[in-house]
């Protein structure tokens, strides 16, 4: 194709409309004198409209704009994993080393480093048959992370010449009959879902280490969730918690529009942390994209297509990965005000009418697939979303809530209390837990459903007594329920609420969630059957076993103690009733 | 450039120019217009093509006519900067309002300012004291981090950003702040008020003053904070300074925005406000900071009032999805003569895990912070309950709680308008000792080896157990 170039026309903010070449919708071009990176988003007469992904002041009327043929892609290959980038890619710390500190425009970047050297070993052989998707070698791209070299999509044939050693990632390892010469990296446009097989249901359970989580509302591998909550509830906070301690083997984690110190503190943070599955660093297994608020809100729209394209590449290889998108009530900011700049009809509060379903688009990319290379990987989405004023009726929530299948609904009234993480927990749903029951009975415990409806019972006959106290005390309630409300107390206190900032508490794998469930229910029964006999409830209560049991948690080896501390607050139980 | 003048003015709407056929003019560009009067105004470009330019006129299109001269200066806004911008005031277009002479530029800087790249940051870590008990203890404020004050008509948020611009210090070294203030539409009242305390302090000397009053142009304020900040970046990243930037009032800044986003009949967002708002304001906010490699910072304490006292409105929305917390002052608090009327159960600082603790402020400031408001919050619930059902319903844990609400609030919030508590002895020793009116048994969030440590009564040293 040849390249034909054309002129600015007018500049309107990010958006610039060119006239005299006849692109391809979603074509990347270069703009201006300076070769900022656009994207073409509408075709209008001989008019084409452009979204700019770079700060555009400065540029006039009459600049050139020329085509590149090729739609917005992303480079897949070693070399992702412990990366920073900004929405389109471009590596923060090579950005640096070109313009500085801060971000000036007309900067190419590779995503890749191109000259780095990595050892191939091929898994291929000559004369195998190989088809797209196919892995033909492997790369230890990190200590923990094997890089594993898939044919690229729409490629197959005869392997007529592979060979191991060190190359770097554009030099052909393998070449087949055909005479298609393969490289370790490979490019995909960032707006096209990568092929697979087919989707499975999902029926393994997602791991947090976060209780309420994993206990409550459970996330399935290669499933969805979305956490809504108004500012300052712990959005952020809780995705990265997820980014730090789940069990998927590969993290993406976008921050779409959002503070830039959040960004440096998680830059900071991820390198000194050790992942508790590997007991390597968690950096190890993450790419990570920033795009701060600040930043020029093309890149923003683009972020989240970069995100989870890498995401669907690593799933290829037959990983596990968590993609985070915090958050994406930017994104849709960003589509808004583009969408405004192009003078289009808008829909609900000035979003775009197609809001919807490209928040749809977005999330259908999760799943748990069948690769072209016949081995099971997934995609688990989470994303937060960041309603004005924490009232979900607006557009962006009611999108992603008519998607998701878990709802981690945080609360403003919750963070005020420092109950964090501040998910309310009458609200809040996950659809899996059907799917998931079988894996818990096998796995944890037989009874562990069982347990887990009991202790959401308890919460939601807590929220019924709750609003008969407002009304006439707690004291004029019979005296079981008073033990239900303090059983609640213990779930909320000592269940629920974690610290994300505390060393120990940070994490709970789930057979101490379930130890500790049950600890919970242990008190209760042992409790219920003290006052039966006799006992004082404030007695009961206040046994100083059930305060070490409680405040336990924060000491390491908290799970191999903690059947003591439960006999012995059995037992001081016991002995409150003979007391009296 | 040329510097060519046109006179090709077809249209004037609110404080836009349009004009047909001119040569190729870029986007953000400054213009000047010639009045026939003599007189000057300034603009810049918002929209560019071949056929026609939109200008938005700073100081408002009054007395603009078809004739008006418009010349296109070739370049973006800049401001000139130098170290002899502290000590100076100037207008809302960065002109010496103080009398003075023209500030010598040493460097001319783009006001738009460039976004920090993420990777370059540096976290902010370092505890600022700002001898309010309500903000040290319980919303910390770090050195880089961007703090607003969420206030309201009629509230004292002026005495309260003064004071914190008179007592903030570092604990971890002697530098000193330089401030710079940014005016939005404020009073000349308002004004006086801040510029005489500042003189009264001596802190005039160490600040940059930068200020457009409520009778100047409205589109000037799009312009002032970028002015300001592009100051304070000036003298945090080139000399090394300790910024902290004031500026007040954002609501006023919003109101500009909207007026030009309606004069442009671009589709509104929530409230008439342009949906690019969290954008817009996040070019602000995000000038906060700390960058590697460089020893000055940027600490940004924007003050707004809340329309209609409500927290959900869209400016205050927006802004607290981008600041690091906010602090709340509250109606209620101040009509019960409490200064200051901070209500720290909405107010957060984000920053502040990073801030404080062993070698910062005191090991235990985390554990006592979560007390403080775990216990203030249910003990104001209490309230509400004692309403309907008097105190008599109460067990003895809620009667703890409901009385320490009132001490709490009468003790530790209220101070007066110069106390500098210091952070240890000032402000956690007071909590511990408030704390002490709980039973220790209610008081879950305190680690074991606080309460040995640091509990008045139960200290280790007077334990018998």
């Amino acid at each position: 194709m040849s390249k034909e170039n054309g002129v600015i026309y007018r500049i309107s903010g990010p958006v610039v409309t060119a006239v005299g070449i006849s692109p391809r919708m979603y074509e990347v071009v270069r703009v201006g004198d300076e070769g900022l990176m656009g994207e073409v988003i509408e075709l209008h007469g001989d008019q084409s409209v452009i979204q700019v992904y770079e700060e555009t002041s400065g540029i006039k009327p009459g600049e050139p704009v020329i085509r590149t043929g090729q739609t917005l892609s992303v480079q897949l290959g070693p070399g992702l994993l412990t990366q920073i980038y900004d929405g389109i890619q471009r590596p923060l710390p090579k950005l640096e080393e070109t313009m500085g500190v801060f971000i000036t425009r007309g900067v190419d970047a590779d995503g890749l480093d191109l000259k780095r050297k990595w050892e191939f070993n091929a898994v291929a052989k000559k004369g195998d048959d190989v088809s797209s998707g196919q892995v033909i070698g492997k790369v230890q791209e990190t200590e923990t992370i094997e890089h594993r070299v898939m044919v690229p999509p729409n490629v197959s044939g005869k392997v007529k010449s592979i060979k191991s050693g060190t190359f770097n990632i554009t030099e052909t390892v393998c070449v087949l009959d055909d005479g298609t010469e393969i490289a370790m990296m490979q490019e995909w446009p960032v707006r096209h879902p990568r092929p697979f097989v087919q989707k499975y249901a999902p029926d393994v359970p997602l791991i947090t280490g976060q209780r309420i989580l994993d206990f409550l509302f459970p996330l399935a591998k290669g499933g969805t969730a979305g956490i809504p909550g108004p500012f300052g509830s712990g959005k952020t906070v809780t995705q990265q918690q997820l980014a730090k301690w789940s069990d998927a083997q590969i993290v993406v984690y976008i921050g779409c529009g959002e503070r830039g110190n959040e960004m440096t503190e998680v830059l900071d943070e991820f390198p000194h942390l050790i992942d508790p599955n590997t007991n390597k660093p968690l950096m190890n297994r993450t790419v990570m994209i920033a795009n701060t608020s600040n930043m020029p809100v093309a890149a923003r729209e683009a972020s989240v297509y970069t995100g989870i394209t890498i995401a669907e590449y690593f799933r290829d290889m037959g990983y596990n990965v968590a993609l985070m998108a915090d958050s994406t009530s930017r994104w849709a900011e960003a589509m808004r005000e583009i969408s405004s700049r192009l003078e289009e009809m808008p829909g609900e509060e000035g979003y775009p009418a197609y809001l919807s379903s490209r928040l749809a688009e977005f999330y259908e990319r999760a799943g748990r697939v069948e690769t072209l290379s016949g081995s099971d990987g997934s995609v688990s989405v989470i994303g937060a979303v960041s309603p004005p004023g924490g009232d979900i009726s607006e557009p962006v929530s009611q999108g992603t809530l008519r998607i998701v299948k878990v709802f981690w609904g945080l609360d403003a009234g919750l963070a005020r209390q420092r109950h964090f993480p501040a998910i309310n927990w009458l609200n809040s749903y996950s659809l899996y837990p059907q799917a998931l029951d079988q894996w818990y009975r096998d796995n944890i415990a037989p009874d562990f459903p069982e347990v887990r409806t009991e202790i959401s019972t308890l919460l939601q006959i807590e929220s019924e007594l709750q609003e008969i106290v407002q009304l006439v005390g707690s004291d004029a309630l019979p005296v079981d329920q008073q033990l239900t409300l303090e059983v609640a107390r213990m779930i909320r206190e000592f269940f629920l609420q974690q610290n994300a900032f505390h060393d120990v508490d940070t994490f709970s794998d789930l057979d101490l969630q379930y130890h500790m469930a049950k600890a919970i229910l242990s008190f209760q029964e042992e409790a219920k059957k003290a006052i039966a006999g006799g006992a004082q409830l404030e007695d009961v209560v206040n046994v100083p076993a059930r305060t070490d049991l409680m405040r336990g948690r924060f000491e390491k080896g908290y799970e191999d103690r903690i059947s003591d501390l439960v006999s012995e607050m059995s037992k001081q139980i016991d002995a409150s009733m003979e007391a009296n | 450039m040329s510097g060519k003048e046109y006179r090709t003015i077809t249209d004037v709407k609110g404080p836009l120019v349009f004009l047909n056929k001119t040569e190729p003019v870029s986007y953000g560009e400054i213009v000047q217009l010639m009045l026939s009067d003599g007189s000057i105004k300034n603009g810049q470009v918002l929209d560019t093509s071949d056929d026609q330019v939109i200008v938005q006129v700073f100081e408002g299109t009054a007395s603009v006519d078809r004739q008006t001269g418009v010349k296109f200066l070739g370049d973006v806004f800049k401001l000139p900067v130098s170290k002899g911008l502290i000590g100076r005031i100037l207008d809302g277009a960065g002109r010496p309002r103080d009398g003075g002479p023209d500030i010598v530029a040493d460097e001319m800087a783009d006001i738009i300012g460039a976004a920090i790249n993420p990777y370059s940051r540096q976290s902010p870590e370092s505890f600022i004291q700002t001898g309010i008990s309500a903000i040290d203890a319980c919303t910390s404020l770090v050195r880089g981090q961007k703090l607003p004050i969420f206030s309201a008509s009629g509230l004292p948020h002026n005495d309260i950003a003064l004071q914190i611009a008179r007592q903030a210090k570092l604990v971890d070294s002697d530098d000193d702040f330089v401030v710079v203030f940014c005016a939005m539409g404020i009073t000349a009242e308002e004004y006086n008020f801040f510029v005489h305390d500042l003189e009264r302090t001596g802190a005039l000397e160490n600040s940059a003053l930068f200020v457009n009053l409520a009778d100047d142009p409205a589109v000037e304020r799009l312009i002032t904070p970028r002015l300001a900040l592009t100051a304070a970046e000036y003298l945090a990243f080139e000399h090394d300074y300790h910024v902290l930037v004031i500026y007040t009032d954002m609501t006023n800044y919003c109101e500009s925005l909207r007026q030009i986003g309606a004069a442009r009949e671009e589709v509104p967002g929530r409230r008439g406000y342009p949906g690019y708002m969290y954008t817009d304001l996040a070019m602000l906010y995000e000038r906060a900071g700390l960058v590697k490699g460089k020893k000055g910072s940027i600490t940004q304490f924007p003050i707004l009032t809340m329309p209609g006292d409500d927290i959900t409105h869209p400016i205050p929305d927006l802004s607290g999805y981008i600041t690091e917390g906010q602090i709340v002052i509250s109606r209620e608090l101040h009509q019960k003569g409490i200064y200051p009327p901070i209500n720290v159960l909405p107010s957060l600082s984000r920053l502040m895990n990073a801030g404080i603790g062993d070698g910062k402020t005191r090991e235990d400031h985390k554990s006592v912070s979560d007390q403080l408001y775990a216990a203030y919050a249910q003990g104001r619930e209490l309230r509400g309950l004692v309403a309907i059902v008097g105190e008599d319903a109460l067990n003895e844990r809620d009667l703890q709680l409901l009385k320490f609400a009132d001490i709490f609030e009468d003790q530790f919030l209220r101070q007066s308008r110069d106390e500098d508590r210091s952070i240890s002895e000032g402000t956690l020793d007071l909590a511990w000792n408030l704390l002490s009116n709980i039973d220790t048994k209610y008081l879950v969030r305190l680690d074991q080896k606080w309460i040995d440590k640091y509990h008045p009564t139960e200290k280790s040293s007077n334990e018998e157990e």
